[in-house]
């Protein structure tokens, strides 16, 4: 029981970063119609936002300390980060502590601005362009944008812990009467859901309750019909790919913690979120969500000595087993609609 | 840089050359010249790096590269002369290999065995290299030592832990200056048995491919020795990022140590993710819970950042070793390149000056030579301490280093410190131990190539 | 001429030529000069190119006449590479009944993948594609070669071990790959002035393998079942509503490119006889679309172009290190060099990918036909009075990339 309850603990967690970069993804699918191959990147993006933070907020004086040697016996340069001088050292610890969650309020409007720019300078011009072309400059977006924090950050992933306060796990198991320390539980990974959980109610209920959003989905379901009744839809979508972007850098920021961020973390998530999308069906927003879910929980049973003992490997293949068998069974996934990107 | 192959001089002296060359057609066939591959034609001999420069190992690689270039410039008697001065062979002069200026020429392994050997292939077909150097993991060095075997090139293998380099795969043009996993079980053991007693419970978390499953089973093997029991061994895939969904299983399973038998990302995501849950915090069995990470390196450390705190790992070489040698590679490569080197980069480094040292002594290029020449070959002042070269496999014996992540680092180099320096003695194996392929494994012939 | 009109016949001329001259063409420059580092005629790289040549071709005729994107043709790649290294391993090192043997199983392969995977279009088909192909990579990677059922030898890849039956293999032939005696490492070196060209068997088997399966693929691309094929792309309904059963021509058409891409990996490891799994993995698979797209989908040239940049890129510039540059530059004042070498340094060696990227984004936004666009876009500078009679059949053959 424990074990169970434990997997599918595990399942919410990893479907959470699946749902979220799924959700941004299939924004730009159904309002653009835009295959993008730099999704991924977005979300990497989003989490050398956290590292940038970080490094900032650690930015140091540098003096020399007689008493200690560095590895070659000269004196040891002793590094004090600025924040430490200007706020005392512990205030100035508890900053650098919390860079993490610090760096959802940085990622926004950074992710909005790339957005906006990868929208209006390049994707733009590949609306009517076929979506092989729309794959081949996404994706060698992706690579620069890839290369460029190569180029800066290194390839080795870079620590960025969460805040003291948040470390460590949760007896989650006491609070439904199990026995104390049997079910822990990481805090990280319980805000990660929660606030995966928030994001995804808060772009259905932009879209769902906003006249904004009432456009953009009647945008998506006829482009040129809104366009005729003198509705300026580019600028819209325009702001759709922002805001899209910026739920990828969420999920990227906040998974920091949870894994250290490298630069090629995106790629590692850029084809799993498509199979997780299409299972999901095409154009669907809730389709993506549940399919993210879905793939997240199956992932973590199919990781359990009971599943790879019964059939070796299983958890080698599963997102791909369940993708087929679904997409046999429903033409168009879970629950897309019919007509999109089917021909 | 101002210190550069192509002078005017040299222009002059090449174009002349040329012009002379085209007024001469010849007509060579490849055997022609000098009985083995790539024999060095005029006053250079060119070295090939094939390290991994793009992927999730570049950095690994990037130092190897810095270290081979501090060799070739203290082969060529540039810089402070590195460990010439402490190497106990002083055949070398500090004047090129053979008298010829050493030249390199770099590849990218992008950590794949194709585009390793297609990189490796690139520079004995193209370039002239007459020994391959580097690397990151141990399927690139089994199949680039497999090419250089075939092509007639010496290989000295980078970083690659597994049993197999020097076991079921092992090749008379192959040499490694690496450790195994077997002697990291070897050298881990005693002093798991001193720090956590000998009645403890593992379970191990092993990556599922060929390195992962040979270092899984040396530690199984000398931890079960030691009397402890192996509760449970489970494969992660290769692509995993996530290790949660591996870690909650032992939670409840009465394990009271964690192996992880994870190397670079997959190391430092499963370890991180192993402390997210409060491992460490742990009393089972009425013991402390315990991490093992049987194989580190300075750049997972590095990642894993403050999880790796007490955690228990072995390491082929450390910049902290006191040794002569040692201090005066850690002086030439940190005034260098301003930080201390990484075992990747001691392990390239020693390989690209005993190889030339090699070729010294032989007197020739020629591999069958460098061969006889480093087999059996003892030496000191590389930075390991005493160290052979073990003629029947091609495996190099040396102490092995037991670290542990330090509590209190006083910079960015000093998370990691030595526990203890495991005699050779300790780590040493019979060649046709059954773990190193048995009787049936066999180095074959040395091969000179064309 | 062989059935082929005169313009098509002329560019299988060309490709001949580009084939067989390749040592040649592709080692302009002295090995003493510092450009040198620019010459791709050395026999790994030349067989690379017609290699992946054909793997390209033969995604293009699925791709670029059925408009179905194949997310997962590295399967069949991979496929092809372990049935020719376990024909070695089996029945001794002539590359014959190997190749033979990685076009029959990839063939069955990929007609037991097309005959699921085709049962959805579009986007869903690359997905199902891709999830056949990243199952075949992981198994292969792990399961497969666990010390029971080793199949695929796993990390380190298949190859021949000494004890391995090879109950053909003789004394006299060579240890390595050979056809008939002939080794494919065999190279015959020329050397003129400052060049030395070098002429490979192994080179010499897959261009001659190329140029066969250059001329198939314009017949197949001239015949009514290709004519078919684009019609399913054009309009699929209307072709059902015509009472034309598309599937077994699409499947046709999988299967065939699947053998392409058998016939490919068979070649890999009969050049070199070791065999990887990370040849199945999606990257593998993403490259020869990128392939595709960039030299121009659904043109008969396009595909081999786009395969030889980025082979090329992937060979020749990664190889770029700071000391060459420094080399390259040195002629500058030492300030200068410096500064340049800073400016190129990112783009090379290390940062061949960054590269890479550029090119991709540069090419797709400009010549939205890739290579081959740029190449009629050259040619019709050229001959700008006769650009209105040849503009229409350009435009015919260039034809709309496929989605």
């Amino acid at each position: 029981m424990d074990a169970i309850i434990l997997q599918t603990l595990n399942g919410l967690d990893k479907g959470s970063a699946y749902a979220l970069i799924a959700l941004g993804l299939t924004l730009i699918f159904g309002t653009l119609g835009v295959v993008n191959f730099a999704h991924g990147a977005l979300f990497m993006i989003g989490a050398f936002c956290a590292v940038f933070l970080q490094r900032i907020l650690s930015l140091s004086t540098i003096t020399i300390d007689e008493t200690q040697k560095d590895f070659l016996g000269n004196p040891l340069k002793v590094e004090t980060p600025y924040v430490h001088n200007w706020f005392g050292p512990e205030t100035g610890s508890l900053i650098i502590d919390w860079s993490v969650p610090l760096a959802i309020f940085f990622a926004i409007p950074v992710m909005i601005a790339v957005g906006f720019i990868m929208e209006r300078g390049l994707i733009k011009h590949f609306y009517k362009r076929p979506h092989a072309d729309q794959i081949l400059v996404t994706f060698g977006l992706a690579i620069v944008l890839q290369e460029i924090i190569k180029y800066f950050y290194g390839a080795n992933p870079i620590p960025t812990p969460a805040p003291d306060a948040l470390k460590g796990a949760a007896d989650f198991g006491a609070l439904f009467g199990f026995d104390p320390n049997v079910i822990i539980y990481p805090y990280w990974r319980l805000i990660y859901f929660c606030f995966a959980a928030l994001i995804i109610g808060a772009v259905f209920a932009f879209l769902q309750f906003t006249t904004f959003g009432m456009v953009v989905r009647a945008g998506m379901a006829d482009r040129e019909t809104v366009g005729l009744l003198g509705i300026d839809i580019d600028k819209r979508f325009t702001i759709m790919f922002g805001i899209a972007a910026a739920v990828a850098g969420l999920a990227g920021v906040m998974y920091t913690p949870i894994n250290p961020p490298n630069y090629h973390m995106g790629m590692d998530f850029l084809v799993l979120s498509f199979v997780v999308v299409v299972v999901g069906g095409m154009g669907s927003l809730p389709g993506a969500v549940a399919a993210g879910f879905l793939l997240g929980i199956l992932e973590s049973f199919a990781s359990t000595t009971w599943a790879t003992t019964t059939i070796p490997g299983i958890n080698q293949i599963i997102i791909y087993l369940v993708a087929i068998i679904i997409l046999l069974t429903r033409p168009r996934g879970l629950m897309g609609k019919k007509g999109v990107m089917e021909d | 840089m101002s210190k550069s192959n192509l002078t005017r001089r040299g222009l002059l002296k090449t174009s002349a050359i040329a012009g002379g060359g085209l007024m001469l057609p010849t007509y060579l066939r490849a055997a022609a010249h000098a009985g083995f591959t790539n024999a060095p034609q005029g006053d250079t001999v060119t070295l090939g790096f094939n390290v991994p420069q793009t992927g999730p190992y570049a950095d690994e690689g990037s130092d190897e590269l810095l270290a081979q270039q501090l060799a070739v410039e203290h082969l060529n008697g540039e810089g402070d002369g590195g460990c010439l001065n402490t190497f106990t062979s002083k055949a070398l002069k500090g004047n090129g290999i053979l008298g010829k200026k050493v030249t390199f020429v770099t590849g990218d392994t992008q950590t794949k065995s194709d585009a390793a050997r297609a990189s490796a292939k690139s520079m004995i077909e193209k370039d002239g290299a007459i020994m391959i150097n580097g690397g990151s993991s141990s399927g690139v060095a089994v199949a680039v030592q497999g090419l250089c075997q075939e092509a007639g090139v010496i290989f000295m293998a980078g970083l690659t832990h597994a049993n197999d380099t020097t076991g079921k795969d092992k090749k008379a043009n192959g040499f490694r200056h690496f450790f195994n996993a077997y002697m990291s079980g070897a050298a881990l053991a005693p002093v798991l048995a001193n720090e956590m007693g000998t009645d403890r419970r593992a379970y191990h978390l092993t990556a599922d491919y060929n390195w992962g499953w040979t270092q899984e089973e040396s530690i199984v093997a000398s931890t079960e020795a030691l009397g402890w029991e192996t509760v449970n061994t489970v494969k992660t895939p290769l692509a995993s990022t996530d290790f949660s969904s591996y870690i909650t299983p032992v939670l409840n399973s009465g394990a009271d140590v964690l192996v992880l038998n994870h190397y670079g990302g997959n190391m430092v995501n499963s370890l991180s993710n192993a402390i997210q849950f409060d491992l460490l915090n742990k009393q089972v069995n009425g013991k402390d819970f315990k991490i093992v990470v049987p194989l580190y390196s300075e750049l997972m450390a590095a990642g894993a950042g403050e999880n790796i705190k007490g955690v228990l790992g072995s390491m082929n070489y450390n910049w902290q070793l006191e040794n002569e040698g040692s201090k005066q590679f850690v002086k030439s490569f940190g005034e260098k390149y301003g930080k201390p080197p990484s075992n990747s980069a001691q392990t390239c480094y020693a390989q690209v000056l005993l190889y030339a040292d090699a070729c010294e002594r032989a007197g020739t290029f020629n591999p069958c030579g460098v061969v006889e020449a480093l087999e059996g070959f003892e030496f000191d002042g590389l930075g390991n301490g005493k160290t052979l070269y073990r003629a029947e496999d091609h495996q190099c014996f040396k102490d092995v280093l037991v670290v542990r992540g330090a509590q209190n680092p006083t910079s960015a180099y000093d998370t990691l410190e030595i526990v203890e320096i495991t005699p050779v003695e300790q780590v040493t194996y019979a060649p046709n131990h059954p773990m190193f392929g048995g009787d049936e494994a066999t180095l074959g012939e040395c091969n000179p190539g064309a | 001429m062989l059935g082929l009109t005169k313009k098509d016949f002329n560019l299988l001329l060309i490709v001949v030529a580009l084939a067989l001259l390749a040592p040649f063409i592709l080692n302009p420059f002295p090995s003493s000069s510092g450009m040198a580092q620019f010459n791709a005629g050395y026999p790994d790289l030349m067989q690379k190119f017609v290699i992946f040549g054909i793997f390209a071709i033969g995604f293009n005729i699925l791709f670029g006449l059925t408009g179905y994107l194949s997310f997962g043709h590295a399967a069949f790649l991979g496929v092809g590479s372990y049935s020719c290294v376990w024909m070695f391993k089996l029945l001794g090192y002539n590359v014959l009944p190997g190749i033979l043997l990685s076009v029959l199983t990839s063939g069955i392969f990929a007609y037991l993948i097309g005959i699921v995977s085709l049962r959805r279009s579009g986007i869903y088909f690359s997905i199902l594609t891709l999830a056949f192909a990243q199952m075949s990579f992981a198994l292969a990677y792990s399961v497969l070669s666990n010390p029971k059922f080793n199949l695929t030898n796993g990390e380190t890849g298949l190859q021949v071990y000494a004890d391995d039956p090879q109950i053909f293999h003789s004394a006299s032939a060579p240890d390595l790959p050979h056809l008939f005696g002939l080794s494919m490492r065999a190279t015959e070196k020329l050397q003129i002035g400052g060049w030395e060209f070098q002429f490979n068997a192994g080179y010499y088997l897959c261009a001659i393998i190329m140029i066969v399966m250059f001329y198939l693929s314009i017949r197949i691309f001239r015949s009514p079942f290709g004519m078919m094929l684009r019609a399913i792309k054009s309009n699929n309904t209307r072709m059902n509503y015509t009472g034309l059963n598309a599937r077994p021509y699409t499947l046709a058409a999988f299967v065939i490119s699947g053998m392409y891409a058998g016939l490919a990996g068979g070649l890999l490891s009969a050049m070199d006889p070791l065999a990887g799994a990370e040849r199945m993995q999606w990257t593998a698979s993403g490259e020869v679309v990128l392939m595709t797209i960039l030299g121009g989908a659904g043109t008969l040239i396009g595909p081999v172009l786009g395969s030889g940049l980025i082979k090329y890129f992937e060979n020749i510039f990664s190889k770029i290190n700071s000391t060459v540059l420094h080399n390259w530059f040195s002629f500058l004042p030492d300030g200068l060099e410096d500064l340049m070498v800073t400016l190129i340094y990112p783009f090379v060696g290390k940062g061949w990918h960054l590269t890479l990227g550029v090119m991709f984004m540069l090419i797709v936004i400009f010549l939205p036909g890739g290579l081959v666009e740029g190449g009629q876009r050259i040619k019709r500078l050229f001959t700008r009075k006769k650009a209105s009679d040849t503009a229409e059949d350009e435009t015919a053959k260039s034809t709309t990339p496929a989605e």
